[in-house]
């Protein structure tokens, strides 16, 4: 797996773990969410850092307490028609102020880089083999958005009225 | 109506390269045809029995005589020279080559057009009511909403990926002409007591296997807050909506499942949230911006009626006729609706040549105020503004094109799907079932005697022929390899929305044709007067009287 993140591969520290790996002091971990509640408080007095992993149906609104205490919040694509997570990422954002990581994982695909961004995920777990040069690409294919997200580009309506004050 | 700015124009350009990479790497073996899949039906291009097929949006159902040529252009070079015009007022082509769609789409954005979320599981392209801007019955008009929705809903980057399609109409009516009620989310603008403009918000409805009609769980939306009640209602869905099977996938099973109250409450727990955050409604200066495109065009101050006309409507009984079923009242004195039937006897629903769609250009431009034209999710074409003085001319040129066929709302004005004979998906033909109940009521005479009467024919279960909201409904199944039909009686997608009800025992290919017949004459025998529609006269006497007919006494 390579990781993907302000448009360069870098390096990943985080180690994922499953259900009953043991967390380690000193490694950073991802648990899944489920075991995060379960295990919450004995999780966020270890030494590791701690991030959550997201599957779809997981309740987001659960972590909104605890979100300063997690640097990574990965939210799966089990495939990428499964489009939940893109909720998950934007109410992190939008409703609950999350500024960490938010780590796309399974299905990720270019196709979608776009708007996955846009709904606030800015990093990217992907298969070796991806050209990375072509997900930059993707990322020149549109110049203007419709509407507002999580991110940080004007929409078009708001353009476009700038453009006429700044006519006038 | 809506002209595209600097900003529109480049992200439809955009969205074609975009598009033309995608088709240049399925072609070269990158991506696999499961990966390309969702990214061409993304862009309205479905691979059926035959070919490809590639569906164009019509926004609204709202276009003009310039892109009625471009489509006409596309019919001749890249299609075999006809399109088809689809229940949710978009226009179809059914024979077109994967490696020609890039230059196609290239030759629509021309023309402010594009194919954008014609299909996929995403916010399809919003309908609305056809007379939106020229009916005597409106409130507020419908387009302006429907072209903000467009724009909020078009790459949205949230809701591109939803458990199922999704399908937006908008009136601004009384009278529903855009079928509101069976459409995921239905809207009707309306004025509350303060005479502020606002939304009754309806969801859940829709057709397919599990046919339901919509709810209203928001009786008044402020105009100002309308998109971000949208997404309130998107959003809910997208995280709660079913994926595991894809024929509970759409928001009306989720309704169903949860119940109304649930997702009133959700939706509004979601709403009121998000008033707090980033807002995604429109500033009052887009609002208005995109509401000017729509304001009323400059129509002559004319007389309620015209010599001419009238003289012409005295001595020709087949345009008499003609304007009785396909001229409609219009709001500004002197001008009328003209409707353009796409269903000649014995013809495709919805079915039109290259030379046709030319035609309604030239007239469109001779005679339609702003060159233009609308679309219906009944087949047909509308000509929303044309002056009374210029009926007889608008006749006389649609005639000499047979597209003047007088039957609009008529036993001829049939609504079918592709059907068997086109899509993948389809288990019976529809478009031979409707060419042959158009030529057995082709009398016109017998039609206007019959009156209103809406037959709506599917050829499987997935109802694009819209049968559950038919007066009469026919659907086609396949029963141990042979095609067998089915009937329904009482739908309807107005304003008094209904599912219809399944008669019994269905009929063969050929039995489906005299089954129709039996009810009509069951009809014509027990009006209680001529004025009495059909779907008057069901609701008064319910099924039994037209079961004893079609399955003799014991079954009623």
């Amino acid at each position: 797996m390579a990781l993907i993140k302000d448009g360069k591969q870098v390096s990943d520290q985080w180690l994922t773990a499953d259900a009953d790996t043991p967390v380690q002091p000193d490694i950073p971990t991802i648990v899944p969410f489920a075991r995060f509640i379960a295990e919450r408080d004995s999780l966020l007095r270890s030494q590791a850092e701690i991030g959550v992993k997201l599957s779809p149906g997981d309740d987001v609104a659960a972590l909104a307490g605890d979100l300063d205490r997690l640097k990574v919040i990965a939210v799966d694509f089990p495939a990428f028609t499964d489009g939940r997570a893109y909720s998950y990422a934007r109410l992190l954002r939008q409703r609950y102020g999350y500024r960490g990581e938010i780590r796309a994982t399974g299905n990720v695909l270019r196709d979608q880089y776009l708007f996955m961004l846009r709904a606030g995920i800015d990093a990217f777990e992907v298969t070796d083999k991806t050209q990375i040069s072509s997900w930059i690409d993707a990322l020149e294919e549109f110049s203007h958005y419709y509407q507002k997200a999580s991110d940080a580009a004007q929409p078009v309506w708001a353009k476009r009225h700038t453009t006429v004050a700044a006519a006038e | 109506m809506y002209r595209y700015d600097e900003f529109d124009a480049t992200l439809v350009r955009e969205r074609v390269s975009q598009f033309r990479g995608q088709v240049a790497r399925r072609v070269a073996g990158e991506l696999t045809e499961d990966e390309f899949k969702p990214l061409r039906l993304m862009n309205g291009l479905y691979l059926q029995i035959h070919a490809y097929m590639l569906r164009v949006a019509i926004p609204y159902g709202t276009f003009d005589a310039r892109q009625m040529r471009k489509l006409a252009h596309i019919a001749r070079v890249y299609d075999k020279g006809y399109g088809h015009f689809t229940t949710r007022q978009n226009i179809q082509f059914n024979w077109i080559k994967l490696d020609e769609t890039p230059d196609i789409l290239d030759e629509l954005a021309d023309v402010e057009m594009h194919a954008i979320q014609t299909s996929g599981n995403c916010i399809r392209n919003t309908t609305a009511d056809p007379y939106a801007g020229a009916a005597v019955d409106e409130v507020e008009d419908p387009r302006a909403w429907a072209e903000i929705i467009r724009q909020w809903s078009s790459f949205h980057p949230e809701f591109s990926f939803l458990p199922r399609k999704f399908k937006i109409a908008v009136t601004g009516a009384t009278h529903d002409r855009a079928a509101v009620r069976v459409h995921d989310i239905g809207l009707i603008a309306k004025k509350n007591e303060a005479g502020e403009i606002g939304f009754e918000v309806m969801v859940g409805g829709g057709q397919g296997r599990t046919p339901m009609i919509a709810k209203t769980i928001r009786d008044f939306v402020p105009r100002d807050h309308l998109l971000s009640y949208l997404e309130a209602v998107l959003r809910v869905y997208n995280m709660l909506g079913r994926r595991d099977n894809k024929y509970k996938a759409r928001i009306k099973i989720l309704v169903h499942e949860v119940g109304v109250e649930e997702i009133r409450s959700l939706v509004e727990a979601e709403w009121e949230a998000m008033q707090k955050e980033t807002s995604v409604d429109l500033p009052t200066a887009e609002r208005d911006r995109i509401a000017s495109y729509f304001s009323a065009p400059a129509f002559e101050v004319l007389a309620d009626t015209d010599r001419g006309f009238e003289a012409r409507r005295f001595e020709d009984r087949d345009f008499a006729a003609w304007v009785r079923s396909n001229v409609k009242p219009h709001r500004q004195t002197g001008y009328a609706i003209v409707d353009i039937s796409l269903k000649p006897t014995g013809g495709i629903p919805g079915d039109i040549t290259a030379d046709q769609m030319d035609t309604v250009a030239d007239i469109a431009d001779a005679f339609a105020v702003g060159s233009e034209i609308r679309a219906t999710y009944q087949q047909n074409l509308v000509l929303p503004h044309v002056k009374l003085s210029d009926l007889p001319a608008v006749y006389d040129r649609l005639k000499a094109a047979e597209l003047a066929t007088g039957n609009i709302g008529l036993a001829g004005d049939i609504i079918a799907c592709p059907g068997l004979d086109y899509c993948n998906l389809a288990n019976a033909r529809s478009i031979p079932i409707a060419q042959r109940i158009s030529e057995r009521f082709a009398d016109l005479n017998r039609q206007f005697d019959i009156g209103p009467l809406e037959i709506k024919i599917s050829g499987c279960i997935n109802a694009c022929g819209h049968h559950h909201v038919g007066h009469i409904g026919i659907l086609g199944v396949d029963r141990k390899g042979e095609e067998h039909y089915q009937l329904t009686l009482g739908g309807r997608a107005d304003e008094a929305a209904a599912i219809g009800r399944i008669t019994g025992p269905g009929f063969s290919y050929d039995g489906i044709i005299d089954a129709v017949e039996t009810v009509v004459e069951t009809y014509l025998a027990i009006r209680a007067n001529p004025e009495e529609r059909f779907i008057d006269t069901l609701d008064r006497v319910g099924q039994d009287p037209f079961k004893e007919r079609l399955y003799g006494a014991k079954a009623a």
